[in-house]
């Protein structure tokens, strides 16, 4: 027989059977299908990666193959989109928040036409991949196109709970979206409201202001600081476009430390953080607040994990950003 | 303006030649076309006479005879769609689109002024009648493909044209385009290239060559036609032809040789007229000219 005989082995076409948490995007777009919308999916060469191969076994009519060629992809996404029809079309992160950055602003935001991009294996999350497949800028570039919504769910069960409210959202959506083996922040499921984060506490000392895969690492971090005699919270800001600005507010407002914190995914400048200093700003809160991310670089090379506690972006390394933060 | 049946052209080409009195009021439109092109850039006092100089021919064959439309119902879910990749042409189309009752005729008095829908690049959100906004050349035939494609999801009946400049051809998402839409034999596709041979900066072929074109669209899996875009009866028989054959499986385009600035003899020599005005006793003359010959 040939082929490998190690049982640990394993080919490209069985990724999406190791990224089971990028299910959630084919079970969104299926439960709109059989709830009666008129959802097309679209991929550039990556629907094993994406796990659309699952919406396309589902439904092939509706599944759109476009080979290696983003910028096509989105222009035909929004020409369909025109027709009533609801597309929705993924690539890397990378590919859609830069290669195809002016695409989304022509034809699909400047446009109107209700497009839904998905932005996957954002942030640092293709590891050793490299910096050509590494999102730290997307929230930059697509939170500054008007009439463009921007989510970036923390795990699949907040995805797919978007996606839900996608179909009554009449403005083109980018969805951020990690590479399916992001831990689970909603156990028993969640609920998504544009324009509304998900607070999980207010803290005293420090609220972290997180989105995607950092959420989850904060709310450890804040576990094990409220453990040690911390009031630490967390907010899970999955709606970066619109911004939850009341929550903000909010979490400035109930600080006695004045002190709060962002952490994302994504280069400190033009991403989540930038865009929790304008509300402080623009309210006048004159409070401190640290910006917790990439710090305007190109990640080394390293698997994700590896990645994660070397720009102190998993549970321990915030906790200890958060402390360094308090202490000064 | 008129529906087609939706045939084969085995029946040969000359069922879909029109008649003489067709051929007149197509060649007028033309005219009107080039006419309302000079009334308006003469408002802004910045446009692009020669890019619609070139194309008028195509412009009149499609609004005014090929193309499936209602007048006064820009939004007729059934009509044939028009996409445009040289956007800076659209003060050609707002003309048509306002005498094809989509839009008032006012309107046209207030282009390009502040608050106006009508600017130097057709405005889907502000213009009835602009089937997809342009203005980033390369984009339009992927556009098209979409409006084009969804059709296996609405089941509405339609074709869709769309239009590019030669200097488009060196943008590479066109080339992306071509390859999907060969490869899912979409049949409801007609492309356009306005050959007018030239671009901002000089003579397409002196700074990026796109030639062979026919032969490069034929290697990517298309139907090729080449025509005179200002063989008024040639243009309308083939697009005609084009849009009835309902044997064809594959997407259609067509070569249209033109000359930029077609209509006014010194924007016809000089490549500098991409972009200009011209002073109302120039233009006085331009008109003149225009109204003087039978193209």
């Amino acid at each position: 027989m040939n082929g490998p005989k190690s049982p640990n082995s394993w080919q490209y076409r069985g990724l999406n059977m190791v990224n089971p948490g990028l299910d959630h995007l084919s079970n969104g777009l299926i439960d709109l299908v059989k709830t009666g919308h008129n959802v097309v999916a679209g991929s550039a060469d990556l629907q094993y990666s994406n796990g659309l191969n699952r919406f396309a076994e589902a439904y092939p009519d509706r599944y759109i193959s476009f080979g290696i060629s983003e910028q096509n992809m989105v222009s035909t996404a929004a020409g369909i989109a025109t027709t009533g029809v609801v597309p929705f079309v993924a690539t890397f992160a990378s590919f859609l928040g830069l290669l195809t950055c002016e695409q989304i602003r022509m034809d699909v935001a400047y446009s109107a036409q209700p497009v839904r991009l998905v932005g996957h294996h954002t942030g640092i999350s293709l590891g050793f991949y490299g910096t050509s497949h590494h999102a730290t800028e997307d929230i930059g570039t697509m939170r500054s196109i008007a009439d463009l919504t921007v989510v970036s769910p923390s795990d699949g069960a907040q995805l797919e709970a978007a996606i839900r409210a996608s179909a009554n959202w009449d403005q083109p959506i980018y969805f951020r979206i990690g590479r399916g083996r992001d831990p689970v922040v909603y156990e028993g499921g969640t609920t998504f409201e544009f324009g509304k984060a998900h607070v999980h506490g207010f803290g005293e000392d420090l609220t972290i202001i997180a989105c995607g895969i950092t959420v989850h690492a904060a709310l450890e971090a804040a576990a094990a600081m409220n453990a040690a005699g911390r009031s630490v919270g967390v907010i899970d800001m999955a709606s970066i476009k619109p911004l939850d600005r009341d929550a903000i507010i909010e979490a400035a407002d109930r600080s006695k430390s004045g002190r709060l914190m962002t952490v994302e995914e994504h280069n400190v400048l033009g991403g989540l953080g930038a865009a929790v200093a304008e509300v402080l700003t623009d309210e006048g809160k004159g409070i401190r607040l640290k910006r917790h991310g990439i710090h305007d670089e190109y990640s080394l090379i390293a698997p994700p994990t590896h990645l994660y506690a070397h720009y102190k972006l998993d549970g321990a390394g915030i906790r200890a950003v958060a402390e360094e933060f308090l202490r000064s | 303006m008129t529906l087609q049946p939706d045939v084969s052209t085995s029946a040969g080409h000359n069922s879909h030649q029109p008649d003489a009195t067709t051929i007149e009021h197509l060649r007028e439109r033309a005219q009107f076309i080039r006419l309302e092109t000079i009334r308006l850039i003469d408002i802004a006092k910045t446009g692009h006479y020669t890019s619609v100089f070139s194309a008028a021919e195509v412009f009149s064959a499609l609004y005014y005879d090929v193309m499936n439309l209602r007048r006064g119902e820009p939004g007729w879910e059934g009509r044939d769609r028009f996409t445009i990749g040289k956007g800076h042409a659209a003060v050609g189309l707002f003309p048509i689109y306002a005498d094809l009752g989509f839009f008032p005729k006012e309107w046209l008095d207030n282009y390009t002024r502040l608050g106006s829908p009508l600017g130097d690049h057709p405005d889907m959100r502000k213009v009835p009648g602009v089937d997809f906004s342009s203005g980033s050349i390369g984009h339009a035939l992927s556009n098209a493909i979409g409006i084009a494609l969804a059709q296996r999801w609405t089941g509405q009946d339609y074709k869709v044209f769309c239009m590019m400049g030669d200097g488009e051809m060196q943008e590479g998402q066109v080339w992306e385009a071509a390859l999907f839409a060969a490869q899912n034999r979409m049949k409801n596709l007609i492309a356009i290239v306005d050959r007018n041979g030239f671009q901002l900066d000089g003579r397409v072929d002196e700074v990026m060559g796109i030639e062979p074109l026919d032969q490069k669209w034929r290697a990517f899996g298309w139907e090729v036609h080449t025509v005179d875009g200002h063989d008024i009866a040639a243009v309308t028989t083939l697009l005609r032809r084009l849009r009835a054959d309902g044997a064809r499986e594959k997407p259609a385009l067509v070569i249209s040789k033109t000359v930029k600035g077609r209509g006014v003899s010194y924007m016809e020599t000089e490549p500098g007229w991409h972009l200009g005005w011209l002073d109302p006793t120039d233009a006085q003359e331009a008109i003149a000219e225009i109204k003087a010959q039978v193209i």
